[in-house]
């Protein structure tokens, strides 16, 4: 990377940083953008359908419309960020040109290309992707990528794969922070990892960008328990808006996050907040999304 | 010496680390309990100003946090923690402590690609590093305050007796001259 690309670079990690311990929430248009801001999202993910419904409706699903995501843009003040499909530089170019604040490259979407990601260094504007375990998330990082997210499994309201994802994570990273130095070139090698990025797991003991929770979170207790779990903020998608009462769920989501710690909180906080959605057990679907991409 | 830091949301973790580098004990502040025992000093830190003002609220922090400033509790904001402490800020629906003689711009270099890296001289010390994420500036100050950095034409760092307020992030990154100085000089004094 030249200086001015990881300066870049460094101003993207420090975005991230400052989206912890808050909760991204998944919206359609400039009406749920502002519910979510008022529950206190700490930004908006803009899609036009969320993945509940994408993978009901089926079929290939891509990025936005820019014109919706302009209108969620002009309807809150807090970062937009937008979904492009993995490999399609396009559509991240396009994003890039209407100054989203996050690019997430997504497996939600169906994926452009099944080899490659997005060389995300070339851009200025920054990314997250997701990951299963430490070595996808440190090859996201050695791409570019800013921020990482755990892909659990989006639109079931079902939280094990996140669950899975995170454990993994952070097994995986206690691991690294144990190894002598000869065992982590090996490790380096196995993961199809940059030494440099090991050793930086090695030495602090966790992932150098913000790692997110994602995919499954439809309760307040599923969002303390990924922050229990390591998560240092949470990604909510279908859980907010196919529930039964938005906005008070959405407020109760973000408190959780702030006070992941305090069961008595967390008791006052899981009352009285209607339907949640229904979701879909992991057995029962077909199409995993947490596979696309690696 | 014991400081505060408002831990709702953003990056309060690093000003901890900060501190603890300078061998201060700091505490983490997530609801009303956390400041039965009072402080000597306060970070408000960055993060989303609309999120932070909120949860104050719901949290039920607010009042009695707003009362320990303006009975003198040192105060350190950065970014988002300066549009709470600013009276007036342009373009932010979110309503802070507004103590501080100020008037903030939010967001005022636009989206995430206008987010940048500067080097200026603070309150006298040159060359401190400054990071700027989706940053406020300060349009305009009262007569009581003391602007202490500047960069580009606008005033980035201002002091009003017990309140400090910076644009910029000096929590992320290693130098310490800014956490130095709210100990020193408005903890201290």
């Amino acid at each position: 990377m030249t200086g001015r690309m990881n300066e870049r670079f460094e101003l993207n990690k420090n975005l991230a940083q400052m989206l912890k311990g808050g909760v991204i929430m998944d919206v359609t248009g400039p009406e749920q953008a502002k519910i979510a801001e008022a529950a206190g999202a700490c930004a908006v993910m803009a899609l036009e359908r969320i993945p509940a419904d994408i993978r009901a409706a089926g079929g290939v699903s891509r990025m936005s419309d820019p014109k919706m995501i302009k209108g969620i843009q002009q309807a809150v003040t807090i970062p937009v960020m937008a979904k492009c499909r993995i490999g399609h530089f396009t559509e991240a170019q396009i994003l890039e040109a209407i100054e989203i604040d996050y690019i997430d490259e997504s497996e939600v979407l169906s994926p452009a290309d099944d080899r490659y990601h997005i060389d995300k260094a070339q851009f200025a504007v920054p990314f997250v992707c997701g990951a299963k375990d430490l070595g996808e998330a440190l090859r996201r990082i050695n791409e570019g990528a800013a921020m990482i997210r755990t892909k659990g499994e989006p639109g079931t309201g079902d939280i094990i794969q996140a669950v899975r994802h995170m454990r993994m994570m952070q097994s995986e990273i206690r691991r690294f922070k144990s190894m002598s130095i000869d065992e982590l070139y090996d490790a380096a090698k196995v993961l199809q990892v940059p030494y440099e990025l090991a050793l930086y797991v090695h030495e602090k003991g966790k992932l150098p960008v913000v790692n997110f929770a994602a995919g499954g979170v439809a309760t307040p207790a599923d969002a303390a328990l990924m922050m229990q779990l390591g998560a240092e903020g949470v990604f909510v998608g279908s859980g907010i808006f196919k529930s039964g009462n938005p906005e008070r769920r959405a407020a109760a989501i973000v408190k959780a996050v702030t006070n992941f710690n305090d069961p008595k909180v967390l008791a006052e906080l899981s009352e009285d907040l209607g339907e949640a959605m229904v979701g879909i057990n992991e057995a029962e679907i077909t199409l995993l999304m947490a596979e696309r991409g690696k | 010496m014991s400081i505060g830091i408002l831990a709702l949301q953003g990056a309060f973790i690093e000003h901890v680390m900060r501190l603890r580098e300078l061998g201060v004990e700091a505490f983490e502040i997530r609801q009303l309990r956390d400041i039965e025992d009072g402080m000597d000093g306060l970070i408000l830190p960055g993060g989303e100003s609309t999120v932070i003002s909120k949860l104050l609220r719901d949290l039920q922090l607010f009042d009695p946090l707003r009362e320990s400033i303006e009975n003198g509790l040192p105060v350190f904001g950065t970014c988002a923690g300066l549009l709470l402490l600013a009276k007036n800020v342009v373009n932010d629906g979110a309503p802070g402590f507004a103590v501080m003689d100020i008037t903030a711009k939010r967001n005022a270099y636009g989206r995430q690609l206008g987010s940048f890296l500067a080097k200026e001289s603070f309150a006298g010390v040159p060359n401190v590093p400054m990071t700027f994420i989706r940053a406020p500036f300060i349009e305009s100050v009262g007569a009581g305050v003391e602007i202490l950095a500047q960069t580009g034409g606008h005033i980035v760092a201002a002091r009003q007796d017990n309140v400090l307020v910076t644009a910029f992030h000096p929590e992320l990154g290693d130098d310490v001259t800014v956490h130095r100085y709210f100990l020193d000089n408005v903890v201290d004094s």
